[in-house]
């Protein structure tokens, strides 16, 4: 047995984490922050550039064809460095819907462009609050053209091309892929928790869409990658949680107060020992679910909602007690604490909310009589 | 990332199934499968004749103590050999309960400090399952503050020791031959400093084992009384002060043996909404109840996954992380919550714990009569915790106020008000 990254694997995570220490700065998160960039083009090139992009990608459509290990690893490392480009929407979900339902057109069109970081992809399915249903999907598609509102869109003011849900025949859901700098296309910056993930209103009204896989067969596709972008997003709320427990443990280490290291107080110690517990945990689920997704195993069924419920949870836990650890310091702005914050929470809405994974686990387990690594 | 054996492993694992299958008394593997926190499930047989059979079987075909040396009854397994077995064993595990206190702490911390004469007489019946061992280490006043405690040895003038006072806790003293016994032998210098470490013969007059009556009803730790017990000197394990570091010895077996097969009840959970009904239909139909189930999935899971990565570790010689210090701090109130949620479900009904009406035979009702102590026994929750914010994440250790006074002065009471 064998539980754990290659060697290579690992050497890949060290690259990865020394590459986004020098190129992805907090400088660089806040510029983004602070609405000065709509994200981090230039760190997004030298990412295609470093082959991070396409590490999941086949060799035939210009990526590195390396697998879902390497891209697990890589995912920690900018999930740990908060980096603020579109790596969900565009190498998450864009992609790995070409490469679930594209055909040989769509995929030699745009995974190349996907890979390299040329051009910039996502994923529209919401179309206001409340949770995700097809039932609830009114946006449609007649003679080739796209008609409807998708809110929000992570990335979608920054986007080329979006991969969109639309109503089909009998309610069923169908994909479509849209270029979105062609007409019949409007995008707006939402204000959202984390800036950093930018979050848009898509307006179409009849803007050119070609089918991406089977009519009516949207709800499968989407299940299919959501399950992909679920193990891979627990990756990167792993490296966020890490983080966030680090720099509590260090405030706690350097904060004097009645005269001593704060981290010297149980009511400390035990919150961050207990950050440590949910971020332990979250690791091993998502180790299992990494496995599963690049084994191809039918256990990813099971593991990839347990590794999103667990991530979710530790990076939402770990980010919110690292602001209590801070104290007031951990309120102002100044500190990055909040940037953790927000993007704990962001992270916890893009894919659909823990209560749907949490529900989508059950069910799943109910349905395939099978408790997974729970048993 | 593989999670098939190696070529070596599958064949150890033959090689284990093989005797197992011709070995295992099948008869108890129903009876066995219902055991739980510490109690054999076995009703059709005396447990003491069941277990002292199965273990002296295992002795005889050098399957008794895996990973001890073979000069004392082992068999000089690797780590991962030892996982393979217990994996295979499966629910026959039960039957070694009530030895492993003197397999996996006694015998390694007798290993480490006894003589070898001393070795080679007491480690053979110990590994055989003739002779139980029990630990006389908790005391009224010291559990979490283990050097707190207050038992004397003091010379009886011809050499040897008289022993008096009182332990705690100490799971199996009533079945057990022999005691490694934690006494204080200085209470003029600083408490971890005048601390020695014996054996005792437990027939020794004196000795005054008694029952605890627990909180859930049952009975399975003892207080163990001590009035001028003799114990020679060649019953010393390390210098006379040296007790401490010899007890480290001990609790690091003893943490290396724990968590990494605890069951926290998920499976039966799910099992019961299933058949249980909210608003006619099934329980596990409902949001509310998803989502609870969801978050105890991730618990459950997450161990497994966190003690499947250890035993890879482990079986390529490397050691495990420290992620598998939080098992018994996660599975001891996950087990807890699960219980109190399983009784939550059932409604009115929750307080019934007959077996012939309960839902899985009283199990959850069970499960919360005991669970308090989960999260006492063998380190509270809060000494765990302070375990990973201390040696995982380098916090600093507790201000100690007692740590450089002489033991004989450390205040036990409170200040007047």
């Amino acid at each position: 047995m064998d539980f754990d990254f290659s060697d290579e694997q690992k050497q890949l995570r060290e690259t990865a984490r020394r590459f986004l220490a020098e190129r992805c700065p907090m400088e660089a998160v806040r510029k983004v922050l602070d609405g000065e960039a709509a994200y981090d083009a230039g760190l997004w090139r030298a990412l295609g550039e470093m082959g991070f992009l396409g590490a999941a990608i086949p060799e035939a459509h210009g990526g590195l064809g390396a697998g879902y290990l390497e891209l697990c690893v890589i995912a920690e490392e900018m999930g740990r460095s908060l980096a603020p480009v579109p790596m969900a929407s565009s190498i998450y979900l864009a992609a790995e819907f070409l490469k679930a339902a594209g055909s040989e057109a769509q995929k030699a069109t745009w995974l190349p462009k996907l890979a390299s970081g040329e051009a910039v992809g996502a994923f529209a399915l919401a179309e206001g609050p409340g949770r995700i249903s097809a039932s609830r999907i009114k946006a449609g598609v007649s003679g080739g053209k796209l008609t409807g509102t998708k809110l929000p869109v992570a990335d979608g003011h920054v986007a080329d091309v979006a991969v969109v849900a639309t109503k089909g025949a009998n309610g069923a859901l169908s994909l479509y892929l849209v270029e979105l700098d062609g007409p019949g296309v409007e995008r707006e910056l939402l204000e959202s928790i984390d800036p950093t993930q930018g979050q848009a209103r898509l307006t179409f009204q009849g803007a050119a869409a070609e089918p991406l896989g089977a009519a009516g067969q949207g709800s499968q596709i989407i299940a299919e990658v959501y399950d992909r972008a679920a193990v891979l997003l627990a990756f990167e709320q792993i490296g966020g949680a890490e983080r966030a427990l680090e720099m509590g443990r260090d405030y706690a280490l350097e904060r004097m107060a009645f005269g001593r290291q704060i981290g010297s107080f149980q009511a400390i110690k035990h919150m961050l020992a207990d950050m440590y517990v949910s971020l332990a945990l979250a690791r091993a689920n998502a180790y299992y679910a990494a496995w599963a997704l690049a084994a191809g195993a039918p256990q990813l069924k099971i593991a990839a909602p347990m590794a999103r419920v667990s991530a979710t949870t530790a990076f939402q836990h770990c980010a919110k007690n690292n602001i209590q650890a801070h104290g007031g310091m951990g309120f102002t702005w100044a500190f990055d604490c909040h940037l953790y914050y927000r993007r704990s929470n962001g992270l916890a809405a893009v894919l659909g909310s823990l209560s749907t994974w949490q529900d989508l686990l059950i069910s799943r387990m109910a349905e395939l009589n099978d408790l997974g690594a729970a048993a | 990332m593989n999670f098939d054996d190696t070529p070596q492993e599958a064949a150890y694992r033959a090689e284990v199934r093989a005797w197992l299958d011709a070995n295992k008394p099948r008869e108890f593997e129903d009876e066995l499968r219902q055991s739980t926190f510490g109690m054999i499930g076995l009703k059709s047989v005396d447990p003491m004749i069941a277990a002292k059979a199965w273990q002296k079987k295992k002795f005889d075909d050098g399957w008794a103590v895996l990973h001890w040396p073979k000069a004392y009854g082992g068999r000089e397994a690797t780590p991962i050999q030892r996982v393979i077995w217990q994996q295979e064993e499966g629910p026959y595990a039960a039957l070694s309960q009530m030895f492993s206190i003197g397999h996996n702490m006694c015998g390694p911390t007798l290993m480490a400090w006894a003589s070898e004469a001393e070795k080679a007489r007491r480690l053979p019946p110990l590994a055989s399952g003739e002779e139980i061992w029990c630990q006389l280490f908790s005391e009224p006043a010291g559990g979490s503050d283990l050097a707190g405690l207050r038992t004397r040895a003091e010379p009886d003038g011809n050499g040897g020791w008289l022993i008096n006072g009182q332990k705690i806790w100490t799971s199996g003293a009533h079945n057990s031959q022999w005691g490694l016994l934690f006494a204080r032998t200085d209470p003029t210098v600083a408490k971890h400093k005048g601390l020695t470490m014996f054996f005792v013969d437990m027939r020794t007059p004196g000795i005054e084992v008694r029952p605890i009556k627990q909180a859930n009803g049952q009975s399975n730790f003892n207080e163990v009384h001590f009035t001028d017990v003799a114990v020679p000197d060649s019953q010393r394990l390390g210098a006379v002060g040296q007790g401490w570091q010899v007890s480290m010895t001990t609790l690091m077996n003893e943490r290396l043996s724990m968590g990494s097969k605890m069951s926290v009840g998920f499976a039966e959970l799910f099992e019961l909404c299933r058949t249980l009904e909210i608003d006619g239909r099934p329980a596990l139909e409902n949001p509310a109840v998803r989502a609870r189930l969801a978050h105890f999935a991730t618990l459950a899971s997450g161990l497994k996954n966190i003690s499947m990565r250890g035993i890879s570790a482990i079986s390529k010689g490397q050691t495990p992380g420290p992620e598998n210090s939080v098992g018994k701090l996660v599975g001891a109130s996950a087990m807890q919550e699960i219980a109190l949620y399983a009784l939550d479900l059932e409604g009115e009904a929750g307080v019934i714990s007959d077996p012939a009406l309960a839902p899985i035979k009283g199990r959850f009702q069970t499960m919360l009569l005991r669970t308090p102590a989960a999260r006492v026994e063998g380190g509270t929750d809060e000494i765990l915790r302070n375990i990973v914010a201390e040696r995982v994440l380098g916090l600093p250790a507790d201000i100690r106020v007692d740590k450089d006074v002489p033991f004989n002065q450390i205040p036990t009471r409170p200040p007047s008000r």
